[in-house]
C-alpha cells in the first residue's frame, strides 16, 4: 500500500567548520493517511530538520522522500513552493499571521496562490474561519485577536488549502497551558474528522495527546509506536546526558 | 497572485508609513516636477516665437541684393525681381522692394530732419491681418495700393509721431512735403512705442517706392521682401529664389558669386530659435532627469530596507506556496506604485509650478517685448505628462527589480526564522 509519506534513509549534514553535522542520520519514516503523529525530541535532535524536510521547506543531503506517491526530494524552490501549497498546512509556535492583512485575507493566502478564484477564495476562507469558530471576526486584524484566536486562525489557513498533511510545530508553545489545551482538543479533533497530523514538540505532555510517538534523538529515531506505550516517553537513559546538554 | 491583489498590498503598506512613502517619492516628485515645469515653459517660449512669427507672417523671404558693390553694373532692377514673383503665382503672394529714401519732411514752414522716409510697395501690407510686413497695424485710412506704385502717385502712410506732433491731429487728407514734393496722407499707423520720440519707431512715413528710389538718386534696391503664399511653399520659393539669383549674379567668367546675394525667409530664422530652444530644453530636462535617477536609487533603498523588515512575512508567504515570481511581483509592483504615485504628485506639483511661474515671469515676457495681442501660455502636453507618467513607473519597476529578486531568492526556512 502507498503511504503518505515516506522518509527513507534520510540524511542531512550540515559543514561546521571541518566537521560534519548530522542532523539527520540515516532517517526512515512512513505515515499514513489519517494518522495524528508527534515527533518528539529535545533541541538538537533533528525534529525541527526533520519537520523541515517534512514540510518541503529543504531538501535532504541523501535519500528520498516520498510525499504522496511523489519524489519531493530533489525539487528545485518553486516546485517545492507548489507541494507546500497543495499538499501541507503549517500551524506555527509563533502564529506567522501577517500582521498587515485582516483574518479572513490571511486565511485567503495559500488559496491566493493556488490562483482560486475571488469569489471561491472568500467562500472557502469563511467555511475554514467557521471550523475554527472565528468567523465573526474576518475582518479584524490579527493584533485584535488573543494568542489562542490568533493559533486558531493560522489552523484555519492551514485547513482552507485543503491540505493532504497538517504540520504543527510547537502549536502551544506561546499558549498559556488552558489555550494550549484547546489548540491540542481542536487537532484532536481535526484528525478524528479524517485530517492526517504531525506534530513537532519537545513536550512529553503534550505528545501524549497524539496517537503515535516518533521519538528522535541525536538524527536517529529510537522510539517509533503507539503513545500511550510507556516507552514512549521514558527515554533510554534518562536524565544524564540530555539533561547536561540542555 | 494577481496584480489588483499585489497593488492593493502596496497601496496598503504606503498608507501604514506615509511618511516614509513620502521622503521616498521626494526625489521622483521633484524630478517629474521638474521636467513638466521645463517643458510646460519652454512650449509657452515657443508658443510666443510662433505667435509674434505668425503676427509678421512666417511665409516672409528677404532677397539681398548688394550686386557688385557699385550698384553700378549686373544689378536685379524692381522689374526683374517683380517679373520673377509674377512667374510663379503658386509659390509667391507679393513682393515689395524696401528702399530707404532718406529723412526729413516738411509740414508749412516746420523742417522735422529726422523722419524716416521708406519706399514700399501695395505687397508691405496684409489685408488679411490688417498690418505690415513689419506687424505696424494700419489704424485709420488705407495703405499705398497698387495703382500708387504703378502711377508713383505721391501719397504716403504715416506713423503716430508724425499725424500727432507734426500735423497736429487727425492726419488724413492732409499733406507733408518730401524733397519738396506735397505728398497726401492717406493711412496712419498705430502707435508702436509708449512715448512719442522724434527719429523713433512712430516717426515714419511710407511712400511708393519708385519715389523713394529718385528721392534717394539710386537705381537699384538692396532689399527685397517677398511673401511666399504659405508655410509649407516657403522652403520651395526660398530655394527658387536662391537660383534665380544665381543664375542672375556671376562673373564674366560665368562663375557665380555668392557674396553679391543672400536670401533668408522667416521660417530659417525661427527654425534656427527653436532649434536653440530645444537643445536648451534638452539639457534642462537631462539635468532634472538626474533627479529622477537619484529617486529611482531612493526607491531602491527603501525597498532594500522594506525587503529587510519584512523577512518574516516573505517567509510565511513562501510557506503557504509563494513562488518566487510571486513575491518577485508584489515588490516590483509595489515599487512601480510607490514611484507612480510619486509621478502624478510630481506631475500636478509641476502643473500648478507652470501656470505660477508663466503667470508671473510670462506677464513680465510679454510687457518687456512690448507686442500687444501675444500671450504666454505655459501648459505642459498631455503626451510630456503620459512620457512622465510612464517615465516614473518604469524607474520604480527597474530600481525595484534588484530588492524584489532579493526578495524572492529568501530562503523560507531562515525567513521564517527571523525576528
Amino acid at each position: 500500500m502507498e503511504h503518505l509519506i515516506e522518509l527513507r534513509d534520510i540524511y542531512k549534514i550540515y559543514p561546521m567548520g571541518a566537521e560534519e553535522v548530522h542532523a539527520l542520520d540515516g532517517v526512515s519514516l512512513t505515515v499514513d493517511q489519517g494518522e495524528f503523529v508527534a515527533i518528539v525530541g529535545q533541541s538538537g535532535s533533528g525534529k525541527s530538520t526533520a519537520m523541515n524536510i517534512i514540510g518541503c521547506l529543504d531538501v535532504p543531503t541523501s535519500g528520498t522522500y516520498r510525499l504522496g506517491g511523489v519524489d519531493v526530494s530533489t525539487m528545485d524552490d518553486d516546485q517545492q513552493a507548489e507541494i507546500r501549497n497543495k499538499m501541507l498546512g503549517f500551524i506555527f509556535q509563533q502564529y506567522n499571521l501577517i500582521p498587515k492583512l485582516t483574518v479572513q485575507e490571511n486565511v485567503e493566502l495559500p488559496l491566493l496562490y493556488a490562483g482560486v478564484s475571488p469569489e471561491e477564495r472568500r467562500e472557502r476562507a469563511i467555511q475554514s474561519l467557521e471550523r475554527v469558530g472565528l468567523a465573526e471576526k474576518g475582518r479584524n486584524l490579527p493584533s485584535q485577536l488573543s494568542g489562542g484566536q490568533q493559533q486558531r486562525v493560522s489552523i484555519a489557513r492551514a485547513l482552507a488549502g485543503r491540505p493532504s498533511v497538517i504540520l504543527a510545530d510547537e502549536p502551544t508553545g506561546a499558549l498559556d497551558s488552558r489555550t494550549g489545551r484547546e489548540v491540542l482538543s481542536f487537532l484532536q479533533k481535526l484528525n478524528r474528522e479524517g485530517d492526517t497530523v504531525i506534530l513537532i514538540t519537545h513536550d512529553n505532555s503534550i505528545a501524549v495527546k497524539a496517537r503515535r510517538i516518533v521519538r528522535l534523538q541525536d538524527g536517529h529515531i529510537i522510539y517509533d509506536g503507539d503513545a500511550k506505550d510507556p516507552r514512549a516517553v521514558v527515554r533510554p537513559g534518562e536524565n544524564g546526558e540530555e539533561e547536561a546538554e540542555a | 497572485m494577481n496584480f489588483t491583489q499585489a497593488f492593493k498590498l502596496a497601496v496598503t503598506s504606503l498608507r501604514t508609513s506615509k511618511m516614509r512613502a513620502l521622503l521616498t517619492m521626494l526625489g521622483i516628485i521633484i524630478g517629474v516636477g521638474a521636467v513638466i515645469v521645463i517643458i510646460s515653459l519652454g512650449n509657452g517660449l515657443t508658443g510666443m516665437v510662433e505667435q509674434q512669427v505668425e503676427k509678421v507672417g512666417v511665409t516672409q523671404i528677404y532677397a539681398y541684393t548688394w550686386g557688385m558693390g557699385d550698384g553700378s553694373t549686373g544689378n536685379i532692377t524692381p522689374d526683374e525681381m517683380y517679373a520673377f514673383t509674377d512667374s510663379h503665382p503658386e509659390l509667391f503672394d507679393g513682393i515689395t522692394p524696401w528702399v530707404t529714401g532718406g529723412q526729413g519732411v516738411r509740414s508749412g514752414s516746420e523742417e522735422y530732419k529726422k523722419t524716416n522716409i521708406y519706399g514700399v510697395s501695395e505687397a508691405m501690407y496684409r489685408p488679411q491681418t490688417g498690418t505690415t510686413l513689419d506687424g505696424d497695424r494700419l489704424e485709420k485710412g488705407r495703405y499705398l495700393q497698387y495703382v500708387d506704385i504703378a502711377t508713383r502717385n505721391s501719397v504716403c502712410v504715416v506713423g503716430a509721431y508724425v499725424e500727432q506732433v507734426i500735423l497736429g491731429g487727425d492726419a488724413i487728407g492732409r499733406t507733408i512735403a518730401i524733397g519738396g514734393v506735397p505728398y497726401t496722407v492717406v493711412g496712419v499707423l498705430a502707435q508702436e512705442n509708449d512715448t512719442l520720440t522724434e527719429g523713433g519707431g512712430d516717426d515714419q512715413v511710407f511712400i511708393p517706392y519708385p519715389n523713394a528710389m529718385s528721392l534717394s538718386g539710386t537705381g537699384y534696391v538692396s532689399l527685397y521682401q517677398l511673401t511666399a503664399t504659405s508655410r509649407d511653399a516657403v522652403a520651395e520659393a526660398q530655394a527658387l529664389l536662391l537660383a534665380f539669383l544665381q543664375d542672375f549674379y556671376h562673373d564674366e567668367a560665368g562663375e557665380q558669386v555668392y557674396n553679391w546675394y543672400y536670401a533668408q525667409s522667416m521660417l530659417d530664422q525661427v527654425n534656427q530659435i527653436n532649434a536653440l530652444m530645444g537643445i536648451a530644453m534638452a539639457v534642462l530636462v537631462a539635468i532634472a532627469g538626474i533627479s529622477l535617477l537619484v529617486g529611482g536609487i531612493g526607491i531602491m533603498n527603501i525597498m532594500l530596507v522594506s525587503v529587510t523588515e519584512r523577512t518574516r512575512e516573505i517567509g510565511i508567504r513562501k510557506s503557504l506556496g509563494a513562488k518566487q515570481r510571486d513575491i518577485r511581483r508584489q515588490f516590483i509592483i509595489e515599487a512601480g506604485t510607490t514611484s507612480a504615485i510619486g509621478g502624478l504628485l510630481g506631475i500636478a506639483f509641476g502643473c500648478l509650478l507652470a501656470v505660477g511661474i508663466g503667470t508671473i515671469f510670462g506677464g513680465m515676457l510679454v510687457q518687456s517685448m512690448g507686442a500687444s495681442g501675444i500671450t504666454f501660455n505655459a501648459t505642459p502636453t498631455l503626451g510630456a505628462i503620459l512620457v512622465s507618467f510612464g517615465v516614473s513607473v518604469g524607474i520604480g519597476v527597474l530600481f525595484g527589480y534588484l530588492p524584489a529578486n532579493k526578495a524572492a531568492r529568501l530562503n523560507p526556512i531562515d525567513a521564517l526564522r527571523y525576528d
